[in-house]
């Protein structure tokens, strides 16, 4: 080959490549987007399983996920892998709804009567810094071993985002529009009820989620003490009896749930923002 | 012939025999100012309103006229002196107000938006039905009654407001430059449909605007207000016949005169405004 040739083939092969690309880049970028995102989880695993087969990884510490998928089936079919997210599931549910009503009001009432705010800010500034585990002990005390001691876990979780949110919603609102309430003379609770809250309900549900995957974090730690039940005690109780796979069952179920529950509340914003659904 | 009937001084006494329906008197409104000096916004704002008059006011930008409506509609305290609306059906609102600027609410359909008013009084649901069916249809929104405001075009919500404040069925209507962010087109046709809805009923209108035109087209009664500090300069009758066709109105010598009439009184005050707006820079 002369050099000319050697340069025509060299620009032959990195036209065909630029084509692949071009056809790659064509196909439909939000189709795209969402082979690779489905792709790379599954790559990770492939390569995470020839890793652990090949002895290149400790699989003390990195089960091969061919053995976790077993463990997974076996806690499956005896029902304890069930039990346990049922049982974190519900401390979860009731757990948000304890936080999260009380966060709502007041959370909109502060945006709404500065008084309020004037009385309430401080409070919550001084108190939301402190990290949420932190208060765990002093749940222990307060609430006992049992459910409750969980269930008040999560609601501070969920209380802060959600409050804080809220107020700065409705302080994100138009004045105009209370203006409209004020001229159409609405009462305190009309006024909460069709102005203030669907004004502020953007921000909310930024603020639910924000709360949803704290609640979910803290149930996971208190579950680690002192609790028969739930994912984080599955988790706690695999390190105890050093079943690794387990363990790795216990984070992957935290961090579905986490993924659904994001998914679920996307899937809520756009039923109940319908006017900032389709922009 | 002598189109303009009467131009009646600031200080101007109502008759005794029937009482106004909004009646202003030695109006005055201060704003507390950064330096904690007091700018005064409106100042010996004196004027009676007789019931079924659509009074219009006009008025450089700044001299106070969104002020004065806020103030009758019980959205500001007056500092001195009283702006009031003289209630006469004890059951039905006193005053709904077409704000300047967007004002329907996002998160509401069209629907909701007009039966705004009639739902928090929680008139019956079947009446709310009637009523709120026929302002859309005066409106032209009836196609669009379950679209939300983002949906809809600039006039068409701001016809959504105009229903809204119509089927409140209030007392007096207040109306702040509902039509000054349309373009020309949709502003004469809008002008046109407001002035079919108001002859339907001839409620007290307060309706605000910039526009010369406008005032002349759609007003009995015209207020011109000075620049800062707003005050009543003239008050001026408007003696066409009614109902009126916008288009042909606007096409008669008569209504040349009078605009022209009018720009006489307003121009040194939009001069003052501007010049007063050139010497804060
Ligand atoms: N809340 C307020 N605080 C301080 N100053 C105010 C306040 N509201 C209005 N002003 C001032 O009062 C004056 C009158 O305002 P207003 O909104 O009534 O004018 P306007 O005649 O409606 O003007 P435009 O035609 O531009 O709407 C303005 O100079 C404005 O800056
Ligand atoms: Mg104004």
């Amino acid at each position: 080959m002369t050099t000319i040739q050697r340069m025509q083939w060299r620009v032959r092969v990195a036209q065909s490549w630029s084509l692949t690309l071009r056809r790659l880049t064509t196909i439909q970028p939000a189709k795209r987007d969402r082979l690779i995102g489905l792709l790379s989880p599954f790559v990770l695993m492939l390569l995470w399983e020839w890793a652990a087969r090949a002895g290149l990884i400790d699989i003390r510490f990195f089960p091969a996920p061919s053995q976790i998928f077993g463990t997974f089936v076996k806690m499956a079919e005896d029902g304890t892998l069930w039990a346990n997210t049922w049982a974190s599931l519900q401390r979860l549910f009731w757990g948000a709804l304890l936080g999260g009503i009380p966060a709502l009001v007041l959370g909109v009432a502060m945006g709404l009567f500065r008084p309020l705010r004037a009385a309430i800010d401080p409070l919550v500034a001084l108190t939301y810094p402190i990290p949420k585990s932190a208060i765990l002990p002093l749940i222990l005390l307060i609430f006992g071993l049992g459910e409750a001691s969980k269930i008040v876990m999560v609601a501070i979780g969920v209380f802060y985002p959600i409050c804080i949110n809220a107020t700065a919603g409705v302080l994100e609102i138009n004045k105009i529009y209370l203006d409209v309430g004020r001229n159409f003379r609405a009462t305190r609770w009309q006024t909460f009820r069709t102005v203030a809250l669907p004004g502020a309900l953007p921000f909310i549900m930024s603020g639910l989620k924000l709360g949803v995957g704290m609640g979910l974090i803290l149930i996971a730690i208190a579950e680690m003490i002192g609790a028969k039940s739930g994912l984080g005690f599955m988790i706690w109780n695999a390190w105890e009896i050093l079943a690794v796979e387990m363990m790795y069952i216990g984070l992957i179920m935290v961090a579905l749930i986490g993924y659904l529950f994001n998914m679920l509340l996307t899937e809520l914003e756009q039923v109940l923002i319908p006017w900032k659904a389709d922009k | 012939m002598n189109l303009v009937a009467d131009v009646r001084p600031t200080e101007y006494e109502a008759s005794a025999v029937s009482p106004a329906k909004i009646r202003i008197n030695d109006l005055r409104k201060e704003f507390r100012a950064k330096a904690g000096k007091a700018f005064v916004a409106l100042d010996g704002i004196s004027v009676d309103i007789d019931a079924g008059t659509f009074f219009v006011i006009v008025g450089p930008s700044g001299c106070g006229k969104t002020t004065l409506l806020r103030i009758l509609g019980g959205l500001e305290a007056p500092s001195s002196g009283s702006a009031v609306i003289r209630q006469s059906q004890p059951d039905k609102p006193l005053n709904s107000m077409v704000f300047q600027g967007d004002s329907i609410f996002p998160w509401m359909t069209v629907w909701d938006n007009a039966a705004y008013g009639l739902t928090l009084r929680n008139v019956p649901k079947g009446e709310i039905r009637d009523i709120v069916g026929h302002y859309l249809e005066r409106t032209h929104l009836t196609k669009f009654a379950h679209a939300y405001p983002h949906q809809l075009s600039g006039g068409m919500r701001q016809r959504v407001s105009i229903a809204r404040a119509f089927a409140n069925d209030p007392e007096v209507l207040l109306m702040d430059e509902p039509f000054s962010a349309l373009d020309e087109q949709n502003k004469t046709i809008l002008q046109q449909e407001l002035l079919r809805i108001w002859e339907e009923h001839k409620k007290t209108v307060l309706f605000i605007t910039h526009s010369v035109d406008e005032a002349v087209t759609l007003g009995d009664k015209i207020m011109v207000m000075t620049a800062h500090p707003g005050r009543a300069k003239a008050v001026i009758d408007v003696p066409f016949a009614r109902p009126r066709s916008v288009l042909e109105l606007r096409s008669t010598p008569e209504y040349g005169e009078l605009v022209y009439r009018i720009w006489g009184y307003l121009r040194e005050e939009v001069q003052q405004a501007r010049a007063e707006a050139d010497g804060e820079k």
